[in-house]
């Protein structure tokens, strides 16, 4: 078993060790909003960086950013040794996110849809792969059924198969637990979680769940960051300026 | 190559699945046809008017289509899976226009016969095989354009409004060209002359607005 969650969990080359993550000054706006305002951080290789704040705090900007789905309007950010925006082409083959949509197709199966990614994604042995990750998320018996069809917790379920299909070194995970009971949560666990081996970039309201998993905490307040430090040393009080209960 | 194709395919086979564009295409096509029937109250018709019906026809119908050509990435998957993913903008266009270039094909097997039944009394069988190389290059400028545009209107909430907008005078040329190939070819008696010189222009307007789309394209998808 854990030989095969090893195997599942393979997240290509990350031998090297180093910096995964380097931000310096980012920001971003929306019209004359600064959705980010000069936020910086860094992560280690294998590491994982848990994003607090509360709603349009800025989370889902900066993981858009590191998605190389928006632009970044100032700053400077290397993601695995590449430049953003620059290098973006290069980039997208080592990342992974898992969003808040599936990022499914409604009216095509569970299968088709994943064989739809892992295409555009050339992954090699590509059914072998397909049917591993079903059979590891437990979906194996209902991948035949339009996704229409499917709760939105084994929706959710697939979509982790398609975030993890070409084995990214980096996720991108906004609320990945969300619409997962317990059983889902443990059987994607391997997947995402930390014995997965990927860098990982953690945005969750689960504050708790955020620091036990996380080796850095980047807490963002109005698009800046007013926490960037080791999860062990951040205390309780900044926890709670990041959500407004300090001001 | 690689990404348009499986980008193509899957198009395809939602179409399959859901049949909400090509069927749509043709029944307005068939239904377009009965109202120039009993409008004009006409059992024949030749030369530049058939031309005319013919065109307006598939235009119209082709809008249909080409306003759906986005709708599982706006109301299902989004874009973020496609952006995301390793390949070039330039694989969505190609895939885009070749899915609509199948549902255009589709869509003319079934509006021509129709067309020939309400409208063309003799010949028409004998002009096909030039008519198919017409509506063919047609096809394929009406493709291209169409998936750029609808690439852009998707983005918007005016969508179904800016798309017809952007369209109809882009395809303009393509239509004359279009329905000056088509006017010999419905004529009685069936002639051929100019049909070439036409086809080249038809050409030429493919040739261009797919180099256009392809140096904007990239552009038109960032951020």
């Amino acid at each position: 078993m854990a030989t095969e969650t090893a195997a599942l969990a393979e997240t290509g080359t990350q031998a090297e060790a180093g910096e995964a993550i380097s931000i310096e000054g980012l920001t971003r706006r929306y019209g004359e909003r600064d959705a980010l305002a000069g936020v910086a951080t860094r992560l280690g290789r294998r590491q994982t960086l848990a994003v607090l704040g509360r709603n349009g705090a800025g989370k889902t900007t900066l993981l858009r950013v590191l998605a190389t789905l928006l632009l970044p309007h100032g700053g400077r950010v290397r993601v695995l040794g590449l430049e953003l925006p620059r290098e973006a082409q290069a980039l997208r083959p080592r990342i992974g996110m898992l969003g808040h949509d599936t990022l499914l197709y409604r009216d095509l199966t569970a299968r088709e849809n994943l064989d739809f990614y892992a295409r555009l994604y050339d992954v090699p042995d590509r059914e072998a792969r397909i049917a591993r990750l079903l059979e590891a998320t437990g979906m194996a018996r209902r991948a035949e059924e339009p996704v229409r069809n499917l709760s939105r917790g084994m929706a959710q379920r697939v979509a982790v198969c398609r975030a993890v299909l070409h084995r990214p070194e980096l996720l991108l995970l906004d609320e990945p637990y969300a619409h997962l009971d317990p059983e889902a949560s443990a059987l994607v666990e391997p997947l995402i979680g930390q014995a997965a081996g990927a860098t990982r970039v953690l945005v969750s309201h689960d504050v708790e769940r955020a620091l036990a998993e996380s080796d850095r905490v980047l807490g963002l307040r109005d698009g800046r960051a007013i926490v960037d430090a080791p999860a062990a040393e951040v205390p309780s009080e900044a926890i709670r300026a990041i959500y407004g209960e300090i001001s | 190559m690689r990404a348009a194709l499986a980008i193509a395919r899957k198009d395809l086979l939602v179409e399959l699945r859901t049949k909400e564009s090509v069927p749509a295409m043709a029944l307005f096509a068939v239904t377009t046809f009965v109202i120039f029937h009993f409008g004009l109250n006409r059992n024949r018709l030749e030369g530049e008017l058939a031309a005319g019906v013919l065109w307006v026809t598939l235009l119209f119908a082709a809008i249909l289509g080409i306003n759906r050509l986005f709708v599982a990435e706006r109301e299902q998957a989004g874009f973020d899976g496609l952006l995301m993913a390793p390949i070039e903008r330039n694989s969505l266009l190609a895939a885009k226009a070749a899915a609509l270039l199948v549902y255009l094909i589709a869509l003319e097997l079934i509006a021509l016969p129709v067309f020939a039944l309400f409208f063309i009394d003799s010949g028409f069988w004998h002009a096909l095989p030039r008519l198919a190389a017409v509506t063919l290059l047609a096809d394929i400028g009406l493709a291209v354009v169409g998936a750029m545009l609808a690439s852009i209107a998707v983005h918007t909430r005016a969508r179904d409004l800016l798309l017809p907008i952007l369209l109809l005078p882009l395809t303009v040329p393509a239509m004359i060209a279009a329905a000056a190939a088509t006017k010999p070819l419905l004529s009685v008696p069936f002639d051929t002359g100019g049909v070439g010189k036409w086809l080249v222009v038809l050409a030429l307007y493919d040739a261009v607005f797919g180099l256009l789309a392809y140096a904007l394209f990239d552009f038109l998808m960032e951020d």
